[in-house]
């Protein structure tokens, strides 16, 4: 039995607390991530998925419930101490990469996650092969373009780019909110590939919202459900293997009753 | 006489280049305007003055410029940060409160001098300068080391952290940046060198007066956006080097408007042209491309 690496119990976060407007958007959601585990994540707007990123990643504080990493609460660590062991992608290009700063630099960026930075130089040179090799993995031209500003990036390559970062200092959690999701079908696709391929290769742990049910099929050992704020489905191995897009649509139709 | 006025403006261009330089830092690589400048600016040279006045040595009244310039930065900073002020609001703050501030300072008067009183331009090293030459030399020796250090600081982690802050800061935060820390270190070192170019314009002046922040801040982005529109597109160590360039071209255009008739009371008016014009530059760019678009439309292929 191997041991979970992230487990969320009974957690409850709501926003605009104390107004009219109080919403609670994770009602005692409990979610336990085993070492090495692949999870996609499928639920319908609204439901909490971007929620519970949040929540996991520190922008949102909870209101009861914990947060353990490796048996330690982490409920109360800020948003940056978390990148120590957490890193994300979003769905927005825009907002994964630094766009007057260039392909290589947000790189450099990368490699010093959720660490103290200091008035020591950046040595950016000696990076630059490790970052050539890297890149090139891509297969998306990003490595002939590592001295060019990020902010004249096409969105694959953007995103291709942040991804690389999240994962460049290997993560005990990687976070992909819908990280393909802005990108034409072709672009995702490749993205898609890469992404499964890397975290297969570094045996990543990861958890990945997606809206394409044959994504949600296709990649991972694991695939969980949340509606309303809850984990309403969850299957992982043998089980997932055999699960397909006619049980998912049923499951889905029977929530919206 | 016009030779000296030249040496002047280049002399005085370096002494104000100070604060382009490290506006640079909020207004270019934050991206957010501080207004606190205007309180600063004259806080170092009221600091400054009233130091010296008091018999402390000029070097070490320049250091107290800096140290109170640094405070009114972390004032603002802690407002904006912590206090979710917006930054303009934040700025706008700091800068009335320094007026009472700057008034205590001088002992309620409204203009300090220095008549009589040692200075860093009258240290035994610039005994032997030409007139207006201690200046160009002071304001020279200072803006090298600064912009050295600048480009040092950019270029270490810390300075990554710093630029990624303004260019992205929900990045910055998802890489363990401090944002908040960021912003505060900024504006303490723009507002501590701001206060450092208070106390050298007050020295080459031979006084502090409470109204001298008065526009300092459309003077500093005027020298940044000069240097812009005059050099274009540049890297990063080349952008600050215009700055200064940018300052120097600037007093260059006061003098000419100087000589040409109008009266010195007339020059914030035009300051702020100045600076409204080249901040426009783009945007006539763009109505010039335009007509060449529409010309290309309506000729002929031949």
């Amino acid at each position: 039995m191997t041991k979970p690496i992230l487990e969320l119990k009974h957690v409850v976060t709501k926003v605009n607390r104390n107004t009219p407007e109080e919403l609670t958007l994770l009602k005692d959601l409990n979610l336990s991530i085993n070492e090495g585990d692949f999870i996609t994540i499928l639920g319908s707007n609204g439901a909490g998925k971007s929620t519970l990123f949040n929540t996991i990643a520190g922008n949102l504080t909870i209101d009861s419930g914990d947060i353990l990493l490796r048996g330690e609460s982490i409920a109360n660590e800020s948003e940056e101490r978390r990148t120590r062991f957490l890193s994300r992608v979003f769905q927005d290009p825009k907002l994964g990469t630094a766009p007057r700063m260039t392909v290589a630099e947000n790189l450099l960026l990368a490699t010093k996650r959720g660490e103290h930075r200091h008035l020591t130089p950046r040595h950016l040179k000696q990076h630059m092969a490790e970052f050539k090799e890297m890149t090139s993995g891509m297969g998306n031209g990003l490595n002939e373009r590592l001295t060019t500003p990020t902010g004249s990036l096409s969105g694959g390559q953007r995103q291709a780019l942040s991804f690389l970062m999240a994962t460049l200092k290997k993560p005990d959690i990687l976070l992909l909110d819908e990280h393909t999701a802005a990108l034409d079908p072709k672009t995702s696709q490749e993205l898609m590939t890469a992404t499964n391929e890397r975290i297969i290769a570094q045996n990543l742990t990861c958890l990945m919202i997606t809206h394409h049910l044959d994504d949600a099929l296709k990649y991972g050992n694991r695939l969980v459900v949340i509606s309303d704020g809850k984990i309403t489905y969850d299957v992982s191995g043998d089980e997932k293997q055999q699960l397909t897009q006619e049980k998912l649509y049923s499951f889905f139709s029977d929530l919206q009753e | 006489m016009t030779f000296g006025l030249g040496v002047s403006a280049i002399g005085q261009g370096l002494l104000w280049a100070t604060l382009g330089l490290v506006l640079f830092l909020t207004f270019r690589i934050l991206d957010f305007p501080d207004m606190t400048v205007e309180g600063t600016f004259p806080m170092g040279a009221a600091a400054c003055v009233a130091a010296i006045n008091n018999g402390i040595s000029p070097i070490w009244a320049t250091l107290i410029a800096i140290g109170v310039g640094m405070l009114c930065g972390l004032a603002t900073g802690l407002l904006y940060t912590k206090g979710r002020i917006p930054i303009l609001l934040a700025g706008i703050l700091v800068m009335t409160a320094a007026y009472s501030v700057n008034l205590r300072i001088m002992h309620g008067r409204s203009n300090l001098t220095l008549l009589d009183k040692p200075s860093l331009l009258k240290l035994p090293i610039f005994a032997h300068a030409p007139m207006y030459f201690d200046s160009v030399f002071l304001g020279f020796t200072v803006i090298v080391i600064l912009t050295l250090v600048l480009i040092y600081f950019l270029q270490t982690d810390l300075g990554q952290a710093f630029i990624a802050t303004g260019d992205n800061e929900k990045m910055a935060r998802s890489l363990g940046i401090k944002t908040d820390n960021m912003k505060i270190m900024g504006l303490m070192v723009s507002n501590g060198v701001i206060g450092l170019g208070g106390a050298l314009v007050a020295q080459n002046d031979g006084y502090a007066d409470v109204n001298m922040g008065i526009g300092v801040i459309v003077i500093a982005l005027a020298s940044i956006i000069i240097g812009e529109v005059a050099f274009g597109e540049l890297t990063m160590n080349q952008r600050l080097v215009a700055v200064t360039l940018g300052s120097i071209l600037y007093r260059f255009v006061l003098l000419v408007v100087l000589k040409l008739g109008f009266n010195t009371n007339d020059l914030k008016l035009f300051s702020s042209v100045v600076l409204a014009l080249c901040m426009m530059v783009p945007v006539f760019r763009d109505m010039f491309n335009l007509k060449r678009v529409w010309k290309r439309g309506i000729s002929t292929h031949d």
